[in-house]
């Protein structure tokens, strides 16, 4: 393959002008609330201006002394934790057999699996806040974290086996020739061997979690609320603190913001679900 | 079609070079004659690729000047140096169908229908895929989307030079040899200049009328496929082309003596002014293996049978040497000796070859 | 890959079968359940056949939000595939310069949706927002909890600010599949910019693109969480989409028979849809294949 660096790739007659026009479009709304959440609610609602002339950060204490805040934060993150294993651990057997064997309905189940991704949260709110309460896991981290794994799960399936096809079949004939029964080949040089793969779906079981409302709203009311419940009822509320609402908010963009760093050679392989 | 001619070029990806080694291409002055089929033969690294790269305009040499015919393209891009490229992997547009595919550098250059649809239909016999210019390219085979990344490149008659970038490298071994048959072909029917880069000696071999080998950003012979193989100008060529390749011998010179490890050989040439390390180097081919007494004694580890000869496999001054036997001859346990055909033998100088005097 | 025939393969799918038909099969049988059933409370159901259906077929209320949604739908697709192909084009093909922006891009997908609404509905205020009070400044008319073309027209630029990037991700890990040759070779041929995009580059972006559009489809369609904070459906119900209404009939109004005819009507459009996206996915790859 011809490795020599490349003169004028057609790459050269982009504009990195327009990229930078893009880059200013998405970050001038993140901006202004990172501007808002350094202001105190007196400036924001007084003066307009680009920058905070007295920088606060009393917005960012008021969340980390208040309870009601700070646990919906350690609320959320419990139910993504716990989804993004449970999504794991069910998911990477499933993936593996459907990427090695064919078995009765295969194609079927796979296609079933799919169409739960499709299916509007909306819908499935109130069937679950039934069947959550009926069986007293209302208002539990792990029932927002079991319908997540609606989601989830059908996603991990599908970015797994993706990665696992990548992974050739030789490798396993020869691990079971070496003598490894299934478990120790799957945990020892198996797993080893689709670590960005898992990587990858472990990002987006914690960025779908994370990112959704509608669900977790729905699902929990005071010992499990999350972050996202506890900024729209406050929203609601009459007087809107403004200055706290867009420090919260700065606090629920940075996970993500910390957690693609290390992905993001990897996102849009797990966007189209491992098909690139 | 054009001359092609390099004036002290050079390149270096490091922005500012201080020894040999920080060079992709050491200087090279050379001049590609017009019509005529060269190869680039090397091992992976030695500088081939980047070499094709400059000729197509792919890179920009850091040193000298490249002409075709004369006329400066050193800074010109690959769309004005009018030269065609077959890549190492097919490279064909999948959407179009195997004519639209032939006919599209030509209505980019806004040639007229009716002249596209004659040279369309030429190329199309020449390179045989007439019976399937209506489908699309992309379910062909690998071989015959490379025939079409060909096609597209022969298609203009005007183009200086057809660049073949190890293009048989995803090509089955049977259709290697059809591929490669029909463009020797295609170039005596044609003319183009043709430059064929390859690490394989026999592509080189049976393609090239001339044949350029390099080694660590070097060309260290540039030749006729025989003379490569009868006068290897460097220890590397003679290693590299040949199967096995040539066996090299430290040797001491005085005249037309040469004193090799525990015996001494008579050159049909005189030496005087030698220095630095000297070598002899004799092709298993021009080697013969007699009976004890009749040459110099060396130690059998092993033979092969090979498809027509024998190679055998000896020490001699704790080196490994090849010799080729004729398939008939039959090798006995006596037979650990060795004598060399004198004419063929050649001496190295730092690697180099040196020539003598006639006696 | 070959794969050989294990039926005990099916072990290994277990726990997913399990999971998802706990999260899934349960819930949906509750709402196929409400569906062709009344209730007068007390937990007293009788049947009701499919008149919930015929009431949600014909129901103007459901049609409007059909429509808007369909409209929203296009809208965004129109606007978010071909800027996230152009935007992909812009983007560096490697280097540091690559890896930021691949950062910066990926971050709106990575807020929390009801943030999404939050920044969005800070940001276009005309007293405290910076682009609601630049547009106002500019003597534009305009406020999005008031003027129905200002919320339709804030929701969608909120849209494209949110999930173009996705799109654009697609295209440029398509575009990085292709080899250098194909350009050196479109440069030999002469090729204009336009040709490149059209017989080598949109080619081999065409896999990719499908899955975006796939993904924008569902998702828009879905769409519950932004409006609902930024314009909470209105002004009036300018801007209630159909999960929105959904929402509002199942919780808000607690019509369970209905909301759940409107639910399996709605999932069932989009599998609809997707099945034809799937279907047209596949016929690609083979084509490749």
């Amino acid at each position: 393959m011809n490795n020599a660096p490349v003169k004028k790739g057609f790459f050269s007659s982009k504009s990195p002008a327009i990229m930078l026009l893009y880059i200013i479009f998405l970050m001038l709304p993140i901006y202004w609330l990172l501007n808002m959440s350094l202001k105190t609610n007196q400036e924001i609602l007084g003066t307009f201006s680009m920058f905070p002339n007295d920088i606060t950060f009393d917005n960012y204490i008021v969340i980390f002394t208040d309870p009601d805040w700070y646990w919906g934060y350690i609320n959320s993150m419990t139910y993504v934790v716990m989804n993004t294993l449970i999504s794991l651990g069910v998911a990477l057997p499933a993936a593996y057999a459907f990427s090695r064997y064919r078995f009765l309905g295969d194609k079927h189940l796979f296609f079933w699996l799919l169409t739960n991704r499709m299916a509007p949260p909306a819908v499935f709110a109130l069937p679950f806040f039934q069947l959550y309460s009926s069986v007293g896991l209302f208002d539990t981290h792990i029932a927002v974290a079991l319908a997540h794994t609606l989601f989830n799960v059908p996603l991990t399936v599908w970015i797994l086996e993706g990665f696992m096809k990548g992974v050739p079949k030789e490798i396993d004939e020869t691990a079971y020739v070496d003598g490894f029964s299934f478990f120790g080949f799957f945990t020892k040089i198996f797993t080893p061997m689709i670590a960005s793969g898992i990587g990858v779906a472990a990002f987006f079981c914690f960025m779908f979690s994370w990112v959704e409302l509608l669900l977790s709203r729905t699902l929990t009311a005071v010992d499990a609320k999350s972050i996202a419940a506890t900024m729209t009822k406050t929203v609601s509320a009459s007087g809107v603190d403004w200055g706290v609402l867009s420090a919260a908010g700065i606090l629920t963009i940075l996970p993500g913001a910390i957690v693609i760093y290390f992905v993001r050679h990897h996102i849009a392989k797990g966007l189209s679900l491992g098909r690139v | 079609m054009a001359r092609i001619t390099l004036s002290k070029l050079a390149h270096s990806y490091v922005k500012d070079p201080k020894s040999d080694k920080d060079y992709a291409l050491r200087e090279l002055n050379h001049e590609w004659e017009d019509g005529a089929a060269y190869a680039l033969l090397g091992p992976s690294g030695c500088g081939k690729s980047t070499l094709l790269n400059i000729i197509s305009g792919i890179v920009t040499p850091s040193h000298g000047r490249i002409l075709f015919d004369d006329i400066d393209v050193t800074f010109e891009d690959t769309t004005d140096r009018n030269i065609a490229q077959v890549f190492q992997f097919p490279v064909v547009y999948d959407t179009m169908t195997v004519q639209q595919n032939l006919e599209f550098p030509l209505k980019n250059r806004g040639k007229d229908a009716k002249y596209i649809a004659q040279r369309v239909a030429s190329i199309a016999r020449s390179i045989q895929v007439e019976d399937i210019l209506h489908k699309k390219a992309r379910g062909l085979s690998a071989d015959q989307k490379q025939k079409i990344s060909l096609g597209r490149g022969m298609v203009r008659e005007d183009v200086n030079a057809i660049l073949f970038d190890e293009p048989l490298t995803v090509i089955d071994p049977h259709m290697k040899w059809e591929l490669r048959t029909q463009l020797k072909a295609l170039h005596k029917e044609l003319k183009h200049t043709m430059i064929f880069v390859t690490h394989d000696q026999t592509e080189a071999l049976t393609f090239a009328d001339k044949v350029v080998v390099m080694n660590v950003g070097e060309v260290v012979q540039i030749g006729t496929p025989q003379e490569l193989f009868e006068k290897p100008a460097h220890t590397f060529v003679g290693y590299f082309i040949g199967s096995p390749g040539m066996n090299i011998l430290d040797v001491e010179i005085s005249g037309n003596q040469a004193k090799l490890f525990d015996a001494n050989v008579e050159l049909t040439q005189n030496y005087s002014g030698l220095k630095g390390k000297l070598e002899l180097g004799i092709r298993p081919e021009f080697m013969t293996l007699c009976e004890e007494g009749q040459g110099i004694k060396i130690e059998i580890t092993r033979i092969e049978d090979v498809a027509h000869h024998k190679i055998v496999r000896a020490r001699y001054d704790n080196k490994d040497i090849n010799i080729i036997v004729q398939e008939d001859v039959v090798i006995t346990k006596t037979m650990n000796n060795m004598t060399f055909d004198m004419s063929k033998v050649n001496i190295y100088e730092n690697s180099w070859l040196v020539e003598g005097e006639k006696i | 890959m070959k794969k050989t025939v294990n039926q005990k393969a099916w072990f290994l799918v277990l726990p997913v079968l399990l999971l998802v038909g706990f999260s899934a099969v349960i819930p949906l049988m509750t709402v196929v359940n409400y569906s062709i059933q009344d209730t007068f409370g007390n937990n007293q159901f009788f049947p009701v056949g499919l008149e919930w259906f015929e009431e949600i077929l014909h129901s103007e209320r459901i049609h409007d939000a059909l429509g808007r949604q369909v409209l929203f739908t296009s809208i965004i697709m129109a606007i978010e595939i071909p800027l996230g192909i152009y935007i992909a084009l812009q983007m560096p093909k490697s280097g540091i310069w690559a890896s930021v922006c691949l950062v910066l891009i990926s971050l709106p997908l990575l807020i929390p949706w009801n943030v999404v609404g939050t920044i969005w509905q800070i940001f276009a205020r005309t007293d405290i927002g910076l682009l609601g009070h630049t547009v106002a400044a500019m003597g534009i008319d305009y406020n999005y909890s008031q003027d129905i073309l200002s919320a339709w027209i804030t929701i969608i630029v909120m849209d494209v600010w949110h999930w173009t990037s996705l799109v654009v991700l697609l295209c440029y890990a398509g575009l990085q599949s292709i080899p250098s040759a194909y350009y050196q070779a479109a440069k030999i041929d002469q090729a204009s910019r336009w040709n490149v995009f059209r017989y080598i580059e949109l080619p081999k972006m065409m896999g990719v693109l499908l899955i975006a559009a796939l993904l924008r489809f569902m998702d828009s369609f879905m769409i519950y969480t932004e409006p609902m904070v930024l314009t909470g459906g209105g002004p009036g119900n300018a801007t209630t989409f159909l999960s929105i209404d959904l929402v509002k009939m199942a919780i808000g109004q607690f019509d369970l028979g209905p909301a759940a005819a409107f639910s399996l009507m709605y999932f069932l459009v989009i599998l609809l849809v997707s099945w034809v996206f799937f279907t047209v996915m596949s016929n690609i790859d083979k084509e490749e294949g």
